[in-house]
């Protein structure tokens, strides 16, 4: 091959890798982070002050606290406390 | 004397062994012993701290190697800050360094794999490209530059330490390995924060390099074919896009 066609085939695949994951983002096995959800020590991170770590969630459904969930899933996940959120929930 | 001295002679103190000036005990004689019992739990504790950070490690060597090992790290490279995730940068060259070692040179390349690990899982978060952009760079490779995801590491090796580190994990079994074949460790977090540790063959391994390093696309690619004739980017790229970690997008080489 010469340099020219190395470059065009080089050029090709890396467009194609490209165009294809352009068409898959946001596809299957996509998470999203959910308020409000988590029961007591179960939550993914970010729960009280100056804490941001899994697991610190005091109380179950804690608004400050999220999960990974199935993208999508979220604002549909009943609680006592009302739907998930994908924002934290004021508490 | 001033409280900032004292708890600076109180920490010299812990590494050096020598007794605080102003350290007291209630029988004055037992003070030394007493503050020797403190530097005991600290040295331990230091040093169960460090086989959380390098477990693998602790695996391969045994946990009493280890116990013997780690406080010898300890007075050499203490902790210099108070996020224990940050201490052991300096463990795997003082691994290389450690005479009794000298058989098994590959261990410190394990140990750099499990400590980029943890960087990668405290990296910053960043978001994925949205598809236009991704169809952007794909209609310019020769101009496009993508950056790559803030957690995103790359450690090469001599030996198979990628083999060696994933037959370390727990649940898995050690078999017999021919360490003497080099491994290139690609570490990064994914969409569900965790950090899996992946081999790549020497193409992959300096396709993501030169792109980390701010290479257009086909610069890399041109790389990476150099590095290993016949090399196709394209599988690498896509899974670099699908595990979110094609972060940004620029235009023209840089200067």
């Amino acid at each position: 091959m010469t340099a020219m066609t190395k470059t065009l085939t080089l050029t090709a695949s890396l467009a194609t890798a490209l165009t294809l994951a352009a068409s898959m983002a946001s596809a299957e096995g996509e998470m999203e982070k959910c308020y409000g959800v988590a029961m007591a020590g179960q939550n993914d991170c970010a729960a009280g002050p100056g804490t941001t770590c899994a697991g610190t969630a005091t109380k179950d459904f804690q608004g400050n606290a999220w999960k990974y969930v199935p993208a999508g899933t979220c604002v549909t996940m009943e609680t006592p406390n009302g739907k998930g959120s994908l924002e934290p929930i004021a508490m | 004397m001033r409280h900032a001295d004292f708890l600076q002679f109180f920490q010299d103190g812990l590494f050096t062994g020598t007794l605080p000036p102003g350290v007291t005990a209630r029988a004055p004689d037992e003070a030394a012993q007493r503050f020797a019992v403190y530097r005991n739990n600290v040295a331990h504790s230091l040093s169960r701290a460090l086989a959380a950070r390098f477990p693998a490690v602790e695996r391969i060597l045994g946990a009493e190697f280890f116990a013997a090992l780690a406080p010898l790290f300890l007075a050499e490279q203490g902790p210099q800050n108070p996020m224990l995730f940050a201490w052991g940068g300096g463990f795997a060259d003082f691994l290389t360094g450690f005479p009794p070692l000298a058989g098994l040179p590959w261990v410190a390349d394990v140990a750099r794999i499990e400590f980029a690990r943890g960087e990668a899982y405290h990296a910053a978060d960043a978001e994925p490209l949205p598809p236009e952009a991704l169809s952007q760079a794909a209609a310019d490779a020769g101009r496009a530059r993508l950056a790559l995801h803030p957690s995103l590491r790359i450690v090469p090796s001599r030996f198979a330490a990628v083999s060696a580190w994933a037959m370390n994990q727990p649940g898995a079994t050690p078999a017999p390995l021919e360490v003497n074949r080099p491994e290139t460790a690609l570490i990064l977090r994914d969409r569900r924060d965790d950090v899996p540790v992946r081999a790549l063959g020497p193409g992959d391994a300096t396709f993501v390099a030169a792109l980390q390093s701010g290479l257009v696309l086909i610069r890399a690619a041109e790389a990476a074919a150099t590095a290993e004739p016949g090399h196709d980017p394209g599988a690498i790229l896509l899974s670099l896009a699908r595990a979110g970690a094609l972060t940004g997008l620029a235009f023209g080489e840089t200067a």
